[in-house]
């Protein structure tokens, strides 16, 4: 455990301590960032009505929607001077969702993420492979930043070039491997091919997040690798990877209640649901200085376990996410929206564009392809025309998501008219 | 002298060329000559038949994407060396050709052959300089 006194802290004193920092996270934001104070203005809210922690439910609730019209700074609750990390992830149309971190920030962040990685045990002994993007995407200096605080032996290889990671982890004797849980599966089949056993590796555990993945996937992992695999979550826009994480017992994910007051809510009617019943999972941060969230609605679909964990931290555990209540697909742990296509096609100047995602899992990688009609407004009678639209396309949307796609030139009718909202989506991916 | 082809889009998957072939002979559409190019995905198939206009709306009602096409038809000697001359011809006056198919007419020792060009109008009047017979699309139909 890495922060044994934190983790275990009873429930009464992070009781205490969560509506401590509720009330000045609220003043904080009241104050620093006119979007709050606006919109608490019209629910009628003053930050002193915050008396305990069931008066958080009367305060609004802050969408992607809002932290995309406030793009780029808008929400930062202190001045650009004091913000020294920027992070951004994909929105739902070209704009990014940007937030920032203070030096206190990334503390914070290097502390919950310390103790993700305490739930597999790390400590300066372990060497600790990051195989998540380094960049805009918070995955892999977030986890960087814990690893380093625990003073493991980082290894940061990002992702891709698989052979290579496969040989660093053997030269270096990498005993703990982050990655998406997709890509630990890929690692294995790679190394299974190249004739490498787990036997000749120091792996002894993996922390794998970024993507919903399943227990089948987890003993799928675990006995390829020959390791504990740990169920792991964050997203940016609360701070990143660290925000919850599962302990060896391996039910359900700690949330780091201290800087992070989960709630679970009907995402029809916004109404906070007891425990044990599945919704939304809502956010909001503690003890974020440069860009504190208020009630962040995630979309993600959870539930939250009330009861004592075995492992005797007191934090609250989360239900692995099983879902969206968007039509957000995420591929490879970069988040993808259907109007992002529908834009590019309209761009193209497709007028009413009939398409349809279609997500497969390829020697164990998510693949995205694209499946578009092709109507008569643009139907080329060459072979050539259709290739280079095809070819256009695709070139397109690569641009737009940040990752390759294919796309598939399909009949009209092809894709499933519906009478409601159209089906975008066909997630092929098994995560039995 | 412009023939109407008739384009459609076809996935690579098999029965789409019966359904069109089918759909085609309920209306009683006669198909003179068809082509079909395609890649590993997808094709576009060509056709020259006897009532371009019916067949066209036949297709796009039973949800084809279709397109009509103006092609040129030039009828060449049925023997050893017949086309040569007129490929010469249009590439020696610059014309482009962007496909082209060949079909061989019954009682007859002409062959047809239909060009997709970048300008008709100017090839008719190279074939015909070169002395190659330009059927009219009524001929090509009814063929
Ligand atoms: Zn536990």
């Amino acid at each position: 455990m890495w922060n044994p006194k934190a983790e275990c802290l009873s429930r009464e004193e992070l009781e205490e301590l969560k509506l401590e920092r509720l009330k000045s996270t609220v003043r904080h934001a009241y104050e620093n960032v006119p979007f709050y104070r606006r919109k608490f203005q019209e629910a009628g809210i003053k930050p002193e009505d915050i008396r305990s922690l069931e008066d958080i439910r009367h305060l609004p609730f802050t969408t992607k929607e809002d932290l995309r019209e406030n793009y780029p700074f808008g929400l930062f609750a202190v001045p650009l001077k004091e913000i020294v990390r920027i992070h951004a992830s994909s929105g739902t149309t070209g704009k990014p969702t940007v937030v920032g971190y203070t030096r206190e920030d990334i503390e914070v962040w290097s502390e919950v993420m310390a103790r993700t990685l305490g739930m597999a045990n790390a400590s300066s002994e372990d060497v600790v492979q990051i195989a998540y993007g380094y960049g805009l995407f918070t995955g892999g200096l977030g986890v960087h930043y814990g690893a380093e605080k625990i003073g493991c032996t980082v290894i940061p290889t990002s992702g891709g070039n698989t052979k290579r990671q496969i040989m660093l982890m053997r030269d270096f004797g990498t005993t703990i491997l982050c990655c998406t849980p997709s890509y630990a599966c890929y690692l294995a089949e790679v190394m299974a091919e190249l004739g490498v056993s787990p036997r000749e590796l120091k792996l002894r555990a993996g922390l794998f997040g970024a993507e919903p993945w399943s227990e089948g996937m987890r003993r799928e992992i675990e006995s390829n690798l020959g390791i504990e695999a740990l169920d792991i979550y964050g997203l940016s826009e609360i701070i990143g990877p660290g925000v919850a994480a599962e302990c060896l017992c391996k039910e359900g994910l700690h949330i780091w209640e201290d800087h992070f007051l989960p709630e679970v809510i009907d995402p029809a009617t916004g109404e906070p649901l007891p425990p044990g019943e599945e919704g939304e999972l809502v956010f909001t941060t503690l003890t974020k200085r440069g860009f504190p969230v208020i009630r962040y609605r995630t979309r993600d679909i959870s539930f939250l376990l009330p009861e004592p964990c075995a492992c005797g931290r007191t934090h609250i555990r989360m239900g692995r996410v099983k879902g969206r209540t968007d039509d957000m697909l995420i591929i490879r742990g970069v988040n993808v929206f259907p109007s992002q296509i529908e834009e590019v096609l309209l761009s193209l100047g497709y007028t009413e564009p009939h398409y349809l995602l279609v997500v497969d899992r390829e020697r164990r990688l998510d693949v995205l392809e694209v499946w578009v009609e092709v109507s008569e407004d643009i139907f080329r009678d060459e072979v050539r025309g259709l290739e280079e639209l095809e070819e256009k396309i695709r070139r397109e949307i690569e641009a737009v998501l940040g990752i390759a796609v294919k796309v598939r030139l399909v009949e009209p009718k092809t894709i499933q008219r519906s009478e409601g909202k159209a089906k975008r989506i066909v997630d092929r991916r098994d995560l039995k | 002298m412009t023939v109407k082809q008739i384009s459609v889009f076809l996935e690579n998957k098999s029965g789409r060329l019966a359904a069109v072939a089918r759909l085609l002979a309920s209306r009683g559409v006669n198909i003179r000559a068809l082509s079909i190019a395609d890649t590993s995905d997808f094709g576009i198939l060509r056709l020259i038949v006897d009532r371009p206009e019916e067949a066209y709306r036949a297709l796009k009602e039973e949800g084809f994407t279709v397109s009509l096409t103006d092609v040129l038809a030039v009828a060449v000697p049925d023997r050893p060396g017949g086309l040569a001359p007129a490929l010469e011809a249009l590439s020696e006056a610059n014309l482009n050709i962007e496909y082209l198919y060949a079909f061989v007419a019954r009682h007859a020792d002409q062959a047809l052959v239909l060009l997709k060009v970048n300008d008709r109008e100017r090839a008719v009047k190279v074939l015909e300089e070169a002395g190659f017979k330009v059927p009219s699309p009524d001929e090509i139909y009814s063929l």
